[in-house]
């Protein structure tokens, strides 16, 4: 690793002046198993790193008045554990469930997953289809970003120089909604995803009309997407197998999947349109 | 850079350089060196230590991250007079040591994990274990072993 100063303010004011007075040669540092990697392998050679794990309150997961949020510093291990999280927005749980392994989990957070924006952050798809809301603070005081414009192409996020995560916040899905994430991998465990496919679905009160579909695509575009043209598709629809076998066809067709050395373009095609029948069933599946 | 911890039930000072490792900082300052570099990305788990009782990657944690918490790694579990801790024995009993390079990092998330759910049955065994690369037992001695001891424990049913 290169050698660099390491800072621990203790207020976010603190952050923000030092990131503000080194520029470019300064790094924030939130879990570290991405920085520290890029370190190790000196892909990256920041001289300054600004910690944020004395910053009071980032590492609590609150959840009150139908409203969830995550500090930035919360541990994939700590939303494995949340209560609210797996009872209420389980496509994120599963998201954190399957990152890395038990070691990493515990190190890294959510805010790093998502301000890295690696294509493929395994929480990033979840947060796309529960439409979060990111608080950062910046020089110029805090500002709310929709997930939905927050990863500009990989690993390009729209938070400016010295603009840091603070919380994510999730409203309440509606009523009677459920959700599942498949995050689909060659091995069982310890592997990055060829795809990620999220899906909320909110059935009307019968329980088999579908009142409001949200599809997210990982790894099936430069950035997570939403799958606009097929959540309309399924809007108003009875739930069947055709109907899922249509939906995914769609999805297909709103995604730009690039060929790499983990797969192909085809492939990763092939796998949305049978990943997504696979993913609405299961999220039904947990409504009972 | 001071960092101040309990390293293996004792408190501990350290005065090192800001950019080392909290693996680096166990095997150069303190003369841990049950604490092993694999792949020093992560992948392997040869390096897992236990920080506030959970395992982590000591490779891919700064070591001012520690400062304040506490630090666990295999040298630390024996007990009075070098009375092996069960996984240890365990391992022993069971032939799970091959090479013995990954063992420490084994040991310690087989730690981690029966401290949290002391009776995890095989198929949580394997998922706890799935930061931890064995190139030699092909793992199932390992998994033989950390269910002896999950079966050892009284409240397992």
């Amino acid at each position: 690793m290169n050698k660099f100063t390491y800072h621990e303010p203790k207020s976010m004011g603190d952050v923000i002046d030092l990131l503000d007075s080194y520029g470019t040669r300064a790094m924030v540092i939130a879990g570290g198993t991405d920085l520290v990697l890029k370190m190790n392998e000196r892909k990256c050679e920041p001289e300054h790193i600004v910690s944020l794990r004395s910053i009071p309150g980032l590492n609590e997961i609150k959840y009150d008045n139908g409203e969830l949020r995550i500090g930035a510093m919360v541990r994939h291990r700590q939303i494995n554990r949340s209560k609210p999280i797996r009872e209420n927005f389980s496509l994120l749980a599963d998201a954190a469930d399957n990152l890395g392994s038990v070691q990493i989990r515990n190190l890294a957070t959510i805010g790093g997953n998502i301000c890295n924006a690696a294509p493929c952050a395994d929480t990033a798809g979840p947060l796309m289809a529960l439409d979060a809301v990111l608080l950062v603070e910046g020089p110029n005081g805090e500002r709310n970003i929709s997930i939905r414009n927050f990863f500009l192409g990989p690993n390009e996020t729209s938070l400016t120089g010295s603009e840091v995560l603070k919380e994510i916040i999730i409203s309440d899905l509606p009523q009677g909604a459920c959700s599942c994430y498949i995050k689909y991998t060659r091995r069982k465990a310890m592997d990055l995803p060829l795809m990620g496919l999220g899906v909320v679905l909110v059935p009307d009160p019968s329980g088999k009309v579908c009142h409001e579909a949200r599809v997210s695509l990982t790894l099936c575009a430069p950035v997570p997407i939403r799958a606009t043209a097929t959540e309309e598709y399924l809007t108003g629809k009875t739930f069947s197998d055709e109907v899922w076998k249509e939906a995914g066809t769609l999805a297909v067709g709103e995604s730009t999947p690039r060929t790499s050395f983990r797969t192909t373009a085809a492939y990763r095609k092939r796998i949305i349109s049978s990943l997504l029948p696979r993913a609405a069933n299961e999220a039904l599946r947990r409504l009972n | 850079m001071k960092i101040s911890f309990q390293l293996n039930g004792e408190s501990v000072t350290a005065d090192v350089p800001d950019h080392i490792t909290l693996l680096e900082m166990l095997r150069e300052e303190f003369e841990l060196i049950g604490v092993k570099e694999g792949c020093g990305q992560g992948e392997c788990g040869s390096c897992t230590v236990l920080v506030d009782r959970e395992a982590v990657n000591s490779c891919l944690m700064l070591a001012a991250f520690v400062n304040g918490k506490k630090v666990e790694t295999i040298e630390g579990l024996a007990g009075a007079q070098g009375r092996l801790d069960p996984l240890q024995d365990a391992f022993v009993k069971h032939g799970a040591v091959q090479c013995g390079f990954c063992t420490p990092g084994m040991i310690m998330s087989a730690k981690a994990l029966l401290d949290d759910n002391p009776c995890p049955d095989r198929e949580q065994i394997k998922q706890g274990m799935a930061g931890n690369m064995c190139r030699c037992t092909g793992y199932i001695k390992i998994i033989e072993a950390i269910e002896s001891v999950a079966k050892g424990g009284n409240s397992c049913g």
